[in-house]
């Protein structure tokens, strides 16, 4: 059966994974943050959008290094326009993946 | 006539599906490799239903399987979902004023994937708590699904059928596109992204998400303040 080690340790790890994600909606949404700290808030979402996507675009291997080949870069081109012109989640995400799809296929 | 409650479902659901399509793949993915490392399904599941974060998940069982103590296991899953901090205080300016316990369980689900879908849907306008819990739940309760279903399929690899690979990567590309909004944000992703590049390929791990995006962040704050400062 599940080893109470093991429960103590997924437990542990929900924890420390739960509470960076509370800790600032309990706060915030009560008190006022500062302008300082607003003004800087909203060059997050895209700082943390792109900081996320561009490593997975433009390294690969083991150790990691810059590479320009990736399929997922060449896809994230077109995909990119796509997003722009439909401004629709769903139809880039299918868009995306047809691409991805056919560049599997063809490269 | 639909209730309201129909209608905030659908409302999460039309918003939440591209995470769902992206979670199938990654959960059974990663439900398959924790098998292999020796933990039941039933434990995988509980895994995914305590933590909820694809990204650690896959660090914490290869840590298993190389025989990591339990303390340096929850402390390196506490560095790669640092940034779920940073997402949260984003969210927080949208939700002023929600019922303590509704952000208890909305805390629960903030991952990557459903922090960029409901940011995107709060600053559109029309969005409320209420949907964005749909969201985050709809995305939960794929993961953990396929996590488990992972785990017990074992040899059954899924097929990379229809670039089903592609999804998150194109969802997040999607949601880029939709918060550069104006010229500044987009030397700051540029920025952010460079710096993330750059660290990714020296420091280990996840830090660079973190890193990368403060530093930009800065940035762009010492940028807007100078600019200010000009203009007195």
């Amino acid at each position: 059966m599940i080893e109470s080690r093991y429960v103590w340790l997924v437990l542990g790890m929900g924890l420390v994974t739960y509470v960076p994600r509370w800790l600032p909606l309990q706060v915030l949404s009560r008190h006022q943050p500062s302008g300082l700290l607003v003004e800087w808030l909203e060059f997050i979402p895209a700082s943390i959008l792109s900081a996320i996507l561009a490593p997975v675009l433009l390294t690969a291997g083991e150790p990691k290094m810059l590479s320009l080949m990736k399929p997922e870069l060449w896809v994230a081109v077109p995909t990119c326009l796509i997003a722009l012109i439909s401004r629709s989640l769903g139809i880039t995400v299918i868009f995306g993946m047809a691409l991805f799809w056919l560049a599997g296929r063809v490269l | 006539m639909k209730s309201s409650i129909q209608t905030t479902l659908s409302q999460g659901l039309a918003a939440g599906w591209p995470i769902c399509l992206g979670y199938l793949p990654i959960g059974i993915a990663f439900g398959i490799l924790a098998q292999k490392a020796g933990l039941h399904p039933v434990e995988i599941g509980m895994m995914s239903l305590f933590v909820f974060a694809g990204s650690s998940q896959f660090v914490a069982v290869s840590m298993i399987s190389s025989g990591a103590t339990a303390v340096s296991i929850i402390i390196t899953i506490f560095m790669i979902n640092l940034r779920h901090l940073l997402m949260s205080s984003v969210l927080a300016i949208y939700l002023k004023r929600s019922r303590r316990r509704l952000l208890l369980l909305f805390a629960y689900g903030v991952t990557d994937e459903s922090f960029a879908v409901n940011l995107s849907k709060f600053t559109q306008g029309g969005w409320g708590l209420q949907q964005a819990l749909v969201v985050n739940h709809v995305a939960n309760i794929t993961w953990i699904a396929g996590t488990v279903f992972g785990g017990y399929a074992g040899r059954i690899v899924p097929a990379h059928a229809f670039g089903i690979d592609y999804a998150l990567i194109a969802m997040f590309i999607c949601l880029l596109v939709f918060q550069v909004k104006g010229p500044r944000l987009v030397w700051i992703a540029v920025l952010s992204g460079t710096s993330a590049v750059a660290l990714s390929l020296v420091i280990p791990g996840n830090s660079h998400i973190v890193l990368a995006s403060a530093f930009a962040a800065t940035c762009g704050l010492v940028f807007n303040r100078l600019r200010r400062g000009n203009r007195t």
